[in-house]
């Protein structure tokens, strides 16, 4: 009976996927994507998941865990295996799986879909699993002391290198992306500022009125969030109130940056924690809405399978299919980040071992649903529309009119009357170049939410959608800073001791200001780019993110080795290899690329020349000088990555080389087991 | 019916740690019966420190 369910499933799934693949017409039902997506993640999670975890990982219910061995009530506690998910999930998904594939949906909905399935199902999800895992088995252990332990020092320093190289250019990219939703946009700015004080009254309120009661807090600041996404419409109708809320890129870029700071040296409690619990309890709302607002309508996707952008010459970003569709969606197929979440917090809460199948293996296939969400709901935008929000004015020109022109010009007709009544729609001034993927999206969902619940609302629902990527947007930032702050602290700390005490006033402004800097740095220059800044600092995210899992997976497959599982370790290989050919070619192309759109280096010589043959508009002279030592330090950044990625690679192969000649290599360090019934 | 209710009611505070609190003393007057525990207030405050000193979000 079992059997004959599951090879129903694989035949559903092979019709939808085939459908999809021999789809011809104008448009293709999302439902096709939404079957065949539900269909590989079962046929996943039930046989590879399973097998990756009982033979390669042997994951062993009858071993004690650390939750249960150490259990102190607070951070070690053997929690409900759905009550992990919940955290684990709530943990891992944050905006990246949102705006990856809305930028890659310049190439169609097919190339980032696959890679999506195919990267969480063999990538992500078995990342996520293992390393959760390992570090289960090792008292919680983070992954840079796994690095370490393991492989050697070398490993660990990478680590630790990567990580805070990833959280600056992380921060960065995703307060660009809230800078471009919030500029000139009365209703987003003033909707996203009272986001602060709501939450730092439920700060307050969890504190001093009514400490530790969540639900509650979470029930009343999500109201008045709601609240705020209304009191929007009201500021953005009123001429005079509306032009208090009128900034613009470098204003906004700046207030980001101000408020990052500050939030890094606040104490948590006041808006960091209460801010965490509001985008999560929005977070889990609006996925849970987005699937069912899906499933409910069934949208048409009006973008094309393949568009002619694979040959490179995308609007959004620069670069061919292969291998940028992979460096742009990275959250959703497999993403290194996760390996800090999966080392570190959760497996301190698990029960049983048997239960990392479901929160390390689940928690990604959930995250990786989602991104196929944002997929859907990219391109079921018109594609012109898509192209005039999420290109930048350097590319496509900067008036509506030439903006239109160069659209249409490829292929993908839309109007200016088309953009402005649909701007007028959505409560704001203009549509065009708002480039970042959270204005589209937003328009996205909004179209779907309103045409569940009616079209009177589109505004609304825009900008609801808008308050929901800033609310954890500005969370991640907020954490990203702090934990920036500690990583730098610690290496401060080894060369003048004060500094390494987390909870020394100066150190912790001082400290701060530096993180804040880095990111901010490239934060503001990403806001004064004309060509976006996009463009930029994703593809940079995507490579540092992919290092991070690539250290990852260097850790899985030398702990595999040395477990003497070497006929095993292509689970964590493959995918590792898969990584390190990715990111060595984008970065590559980054470099070296003739084309001023690819190009870190040919870009900055082309605007070196143009401004030596004053050829550039005046606005532009003054900025020249910094975007030009800017694409030079990002293509330094993105060799310097890589490079780490190889020596950790490199690492990871002669502690393997020796374990197979039989050398000593680093023990290994798990803790002993304990088995249940000695502990009864 | 609602013993039903009242599972889903216990799950979703769980989830939302809103009991934290409650199994907080609970695992206290279990294991160190002999030491006063926290206060609802300290406690939250210093869950909330600990919790924000590692990495807690990704993105």
């Amino acid at each position: 009976m079992r059997k004959v369910l599951w090879a129903l499933v694989a035949l559903i799934g092979a019709f939808a996927g085939g459908g999809i693949a021999l789809q011809r017409g104008e448009t293709i039902n999302a439902m096709w994507i939404v079957v065949a997506a539900v269909c590989v993640y079962a046929l996943g999670y039930r046989f590879y998941g399973a097998w990756v975890a009982a033979r390669v990982l042997t994951v062993d219910s009858t071993r004690v865990t650390p939750a249960i061995r150490l259990n102190n009530g607070r951070d070690f506690v053997p929690t409900h295996k759905w009550i992990v998910f919940g955290h684990h999930f709530a943990a891992i998904a944050g905006p990246g799986p949102l705006i990856g594939p809305t930028l890659a949906a310049q190439f169609g909905y097919l190339p980032g879909t696959l890679w999506i399935l195919v990267g969480a199902v063999l990538g992500g999800c078995v990342q996520d699993m293992t390393i959760l895992f390992l570090s289960t088995r090792r008292n919680g252990r983070s992954l840079g002391q796994m690095a370490k332990e393991e492989l050697g020092p070398i490993g660990g320093y990478a680590a630790m290198i990567g990580t805070l190289v990833i959280m600056i250019i992380l921060i960065a990219v995703l307060g660009l992306v809230v800078v471009n939703a919030m500029r000139h946009s009365p209703w987003a700015t003033s909707t996203v500022f009272a986001t602060i004080p709501i939450a730092i009254l439920i700060g307050l309120y969890l504190k001093n009125i009514r400490p530790g009661r969540v639900l509650e807090a979470s029930i009343i600041g999500v109201a008045l969030l709601l609240l705020a996404v209304g009191g929007g419409g009201w500021v953005d109708s009123h001429p005079a109130v509306r032009t208090m809320f009128d900034w613009d890129g470098p204003a906004l870029a700046w207030f980001v940056i101000g408020y990052g700071f500050i939030a890094a040296v606040l104490p948590v409690w006041l808006l960091l924690a209460p801010r965490d619990y509001l985008s999560t309890f929005l977070k889990l709302g609006t996925v849970l809405l987005l699937a069912v607002a899906v499933v409910v309508m069934s949208p048409e996707l009006k973008m094309p399978a393949v568009t002619q952008f694979v040959d490179g010459t995308g609007p959004i970003f620069g670069g061919k299919l292969f291998p940028f569709v992979f460096i742009t969606i990275a959250c959703g197929a497999i993403s290194g980040f996760h390996a800090l979440v999966s080392s570190g917090t959760t497996p301190k809460l698990i029960s049983n071992e048997s239960d990392v199948r479901l929160i390390g293996y689940g928690s990604m296939m959930l995250e990786s649903g989602v991104a196929i969400m944002a997929m859907i709901a990219a391109t079921l935008l018109d594609p012109g529309v898509f192209f005039a929000i999420n290109s930048a004015p350097g590319v496509v020109g900067a008036t509506a009119e030439a903006a239109v022109e160069t659209i249409s010009s490829w292929g993908f007709p839309v109007t200016v009357e088309q953009m402005n009544s649909l701007a007028a729609a959505m409560g704001e001034s203009t549509l065009f170049a708002r480039t970042g993927g959270a204005p589209s999206l937003a328009v996205g969902m909004a179209s779907i939410f309103s045409s569940l619940f009616g079209q009177s609302m589109l505004a609304l629902w825009y900008h609801f959608a808008i308050m929901f990527e800033a609310v954890f947007i500005l969370t991640t930032l907020d954490a990203g800073t702090r934990v920036g702050r500690f990583m730098l602290q610690d290496f401060l700390g080894h060369a003048w001791k004060p500094m390494g005490e987390t909870s020394w006033y100066p150190s912790v402004l001082i400290s701060s200001a530096l993180v804040v800097a880095g990111w901010g740095y490239f934060l503001y220059i990403g806001v004064v780019d004309p060509n976006g800044g996009i463009n930029i600092l994703w593809p940079l995210f995507g490579i540092s993110n992919q290092l991070l899992a690539g250290i990852a997976l260097c850790v899985a497959t030398g702990i595999l080795v040395k477990q003497g599982k070497l006929r095993f370790a292509w689970v964590t290989g493959a995918p590792l290899a898969w990584l390190a050919i990715v990111t060595t070619t984008a970065t590559w192309e980054k470099v070296v690329s003739p084309d001023v759109r690819v190009g870190f280096l040919a870009a900055a010589d082309q605007l070196a020349q143009k401004l030596a043959d004053g050829a550039l508009p005046a606005a532009q002279v003054a900025v020249a000088p910094q975007l030009i030592f800017n694409q030079r330090l990002d293509a330094v950044l993105a060799i310097i990555l890589t490079v780490i990625l190889w020596i950790v690679i490199l690492d990871t192969a002669r502690v393997c080389w020796r374990v197979v000649k039989g050398l000593p290599v680093p023990p290994t360090s798990e803790a002993p087991a304990t088995l249940v019934t000695e502990t009864r | 019916m609602s013993a039903d209710l009242h599972t889903w009611w216990g799950f979703i505070r769980r989830l939302a740690t809103d009991d934290a609190y409650e199994r907080y003393l609970e695992h206290h007057r279990q294991h160190h019966p002999e030491r006063p525990a926290l206060d609802r207030r300290a406690f939250y405050l210093s869950e909330q420190q600990r919790k924000w000193t590692g990495v807690q979000r990704c993105c």
